[in-house]
């Protein structure tokens, strides 16, 4: 039991960060009907920026004040990894729009190899290990049971949460999100009615990475080391979880991101840790074989 | 913006502006990950250095890009632009670095074409409009026999050029090379391309392939030549295993699902060490022999028996032949069965499988034998891989391998054998070319190592052709069956790939 629920904390907290990454892909396959493979490694970049410019405040700017740092990582992480998004948008998916339906998807494995390689030339191959911070634990005890939670776990919890409210507010309240649901339900319609479609998906885009940041910043935050190649496995999960949730639909994002980590950790902790990725790869395949629409997703009906 | 405004702008305004704003946001993307770099240093503690340098050459570079892009927009003059400009900045960065004299004349004739673009466009741009060509005479019978008969010359060409040992380089890395990649393409097109089933985890079955001659021959000590057909079979039956479960999926999710399939094998492959030594792979796997006869420097060697000098390149030769054979197999059984009725049958699925259902086409075995052949010939591919390598481990069958296959099939055209073969060649070729470029060094400093840049620059060529071509090479069909005479199809007429 005691065990149990160290797993469950475990597993919710990366299980928070593949749900954060899985909102960007279901909210572009909603959108324009694409899996987005470069978005594993948009995230793995926003870790990589998330280092950098962690490091440009506490060494030449000599910010030590680590929740203000944090802050401001977390900001600045989320505006350019947005910006990247957005002009990999621009440059490889936006061409390819109304073409045939593997042309974006190959444009997009390929930005993902370039993407992964960049970082890997700029930035050099090796792990990049950051100084350990939030590393303060705190034990609950409550008779036999007893289980630590670290201030790391408590962060990644309540920053997801606090983000997935204020996306919650952009998606049903504001004009924009208002757009965005009308492009995702049908995007002619939506331009006869004057949303600037365009304008719309490369939002998404930028939304869907800014959230992917925030993911990475607690992911290097987590586990306090980045490499180029940690952008593939990461991911293949979150849109593992995007599938399992339902895909278009965002609460099933977070749903099934939690879910993805939660069997994840439950499988290396009770079975295998070397066969934890097969259990979240066949998990996809589970899905998409029995329950193509997912959890919360709206089955696609074909009309000939 | 402003009231509307019938003129249009002065075409040097708006490509400024463009290009400011392309240079602005490359600025921001450099941001921090170009001009910082992370260091470690004395402590092992990371340190940043700043790198503002690269920044700006980024900035710059794109700027001059796209003011270019901007100010020619014929096609055929920007293919004089563009090598012109590329000329010009290797001829300034080595009139700065090494040689100012032949640096200085380099970027003059760069500056030249560069300088006879700007005239050229402006003349093609106010040409009319060329009517569509009339419809070519059918080449392709001829260009297949020019290309075969240049196929075979190729070592014996290489080998009286460049000696034995200069070109075992060329045989092995670009012919061997490339040709594996030209099988596991055509393999993969009937998949892919003909039964629009679209497989991201088709590396599964290559590694099949290997590990099956590799254990075979390490564990029973049976011979290549039993091996092959072995590990075609139990390809095709992991084709099999791995279609049934998919039959219901299309598109995306079925290429997702493909791949998750194929990393579960690798993480197997890894993890499972009693079966495939994990990481560590399989070694000493029995070299290939000339039909029972090594190539070593033996009495009973190859060398020996036909009175040659012994040199390695006879291995490596009988290898590029070998390779060769299996994909004109590949080429000639699927062209075959689009002929026959299966093969019509997956064309017809790949077009519209509803119809394809109400007219009474067994879609399950129409799609598993597509699987299952496809799968065949990656496991003939898999085998060939193992017996060249003398080794396999899971390193040669990650995801990056699929994506190749796929990126190969659907440049070539899908569906079209020869855009697939030009699709392997200028991606392969292309890709192996970069570890040759030596001379950049001259340039950049002995530091500079291009094959660092090769995944990089084939990530980005991947996305360029596809925006460049979205249908591929050869996007026009010939149909396999047909009425009165042969007509090309156009591309944009085919469905493909919505598996």
């Amino acid at each position: 039991m005691e065990n149990f629920l160290q797993q469950l904390i475990n597993g919710m907290t990366l299980g928070s960060i593949y749900g954060l990454i899985a909102i960007g892909y279901t909210m572009v396959f909603g959108i324009i009907g694409m899996v987005n493979f470069a978005h594993g490694d948009v995230f793995m970049l926003s870790a990589f920026i998330a280092l950098l410019v962690f490091l440009i405040l506490t060494q030449v700017l000599g910010i030590a004040y680590l929740p203000l740092a944090f802050l401001i990582v977390l900001v600045v992480a989320m505006a350019f990894t947005g910006l990247w998004n957005w002009a990999i948008e621009r440059v490889a998916y936006r061409p390819l729009r109304g073409s045939f339906r593997l042309a974006p998807l190959i444009s997009a494995i390929g930005m993902s190899i370039l993407l992964s390689n960049f970082v890997q030339v700029a930035q050099g191959p090796r792990n990049k290990t950051v100084p350990p911070m939030f590393t303060d634990l705190i034990h609950v005890t409550d008779g036999p049971l007893s289980v630590t939670l670290s201030y790391k776990q408590i962060l990644i919890m309540a920053v997801t949460a606090a983000l997935l409210l204020g996306f919650w507010f952009l998606v049903q309240k504001t004009a924009l999100g208002r757009a965005q649901r009308a492009c995702a339900q049908d995007r002619k319609m939506a331009a006869l009615l004057g949303v600037d479609v365009d304008r719309t998906i490369s939002l998404t885009f930028v939304i869907g990475a800014a959230l992917a940041a925030v993911a990475g910043v607690l992911y290097m935050l987590y586990y306090g080391v980045v490499n180029f190649s940690d952008g593939f496995t990461p991911g293949v999960k979150a849109f593992t979880a995007a599938v399992l949730g339902g895909i278009g639909s965002l609460p099933g994002a977070v749903i099934g991101g939690l879910l993805i980590g939660l069997i994840e950790t439950f499988w290396a902790a009770y079975f295998s840790a070397d066969y934890k990725d097969v259990a979240a790869f066949s998990v996809l395949a589970v899905t998409l074989v029995f329950m193509p629409s997912g959890l919360l997703g709206r089955p696609e009906v074909e009309k000939v | 913006m402003a009231a509307p405004n019938d003129r249009p702008r002065p075409v040097l305004q708006t490509a400024l502006v463009d290009a400011g704003f392309a240079g602005l946001v490359t600025f921001g993307l450099s941001f921090p990950l170009l001009a910082y770099r992370t260091e470690q240093d004395m402590q092992n503690q990371l340190v940043v250095e700043p790198r503002w340098s690269l920044s700006l050459v980024a900035v710059v570079a794109i700027f001059c890009a796209r003011l270019l892009a901007g100010l020619i927009q014929d096609w055929r003059a920007r293919a004089l632009a563009i090598p012109g400009a590329l000329v010009a900045v290797y001829g300034g960065r080595l009139a700065l670095v090494a040689d100012p004299a032949t640096g200085a004349g380099v970027a003059c004739v760069g500056l030249a074409l560069l300088a006879i673009a700007f005239p050229l466009d402006a003349r093609l741009r106010h040409a009319p409009a060329q009517v569509a060509r009339s419809e070519a005479p059918d080449r392709g019978g001829l260009f297949a026999i020019g290309g075969l008969v240049a196929l075979f010359l190729f070592p014996f060409i290489m080998l009286a050029w460049l000696g034995p040992a200069g070109s075992l380089k060329w045989i092995n890395n670009f012919g061997v090379q490339i040709l594996i990649y030209v099988m596991l393409g055509w393999g993969l097109n009937i998949v892919v391309g003909l039964a629009g089933l679209l497989d991201l985890g088709y590396v599964a079955f290559y590694a099949v392939g290997a590990y099956s001659y590799a254990l075979l021959s390490t564990t029973f000590g049976l011979s290549f030549w039993i091996c092959l057909p072995l590990a075609g079979l139990l390809a095709a039956f992991w084709g099999v295993i791995l279609g049934f479960p998919v039959l219901r999926l299309r598109g995306d999710y079925l290429a997702i699902v493909t791949m998750a399939f194929g990393e579960i094998i690798r993480i197997v492959l890894i993890n499972w060490t009693d079966f495939s030594n994990g990481y560590a792979g399989i070694s000493s796997i029995p070299r290939v022999t000339f039909f029972g006869v090594p190539f070593t420097a033996n009495d009973d060697g190859f060398a020996t028996l036909f009175g040659l000098e012994f040199t390695p390149i006879h291995r490596t030769i009988f290898l590029y032949f070998l390779i060769l054979c299996l994909a004109l197999l590949t080429n000639a059984v699927t062209l075959r069965l689009r002929r026959l009725p299966i093969g019509r049958a997956w064309e017809a699925l790949r077009e519209d499988e509803i119809a394809c259902r109400s007219l009474g086409v067994n879609t399950v075995n129409t799609k598993l034998t597509a699987f299952a052949l496809g799968a065949m010939f990656g496991g003939f591919a898999g085998a060939f891989f193992a017996v060249r390598q003398n080794f396999v481990s899971p390193e040669s069958f990650t995801f990056i391998e699929s994506a190749t296959i796929l990126a190969i099939v659907v440049l070539g055209g899908m569906g079209s054998q020869i855009g697939v073969a030009l699709a392997a060649v200028a991606m392969i070729g292309g890709t192996e070319i970069l570890r040759e470029l030596d001379f950049l060094k001259q340039i950049f400093g002995e530091s500079f190592d291009p094959a660092q840049y090769r995944m990089l620059i084939f990530g980005l060529a991947m996305v360029v052709m596809m925006i460049w071509k979205p249908r591929g090479l050869i996007s026009s069909r010939a149909p396999s069956i047909f009425l009165k005479h042969k007509r090309s199809v156009a591309g944009s007429m085919v469905r493909e790939g919505h598996g």
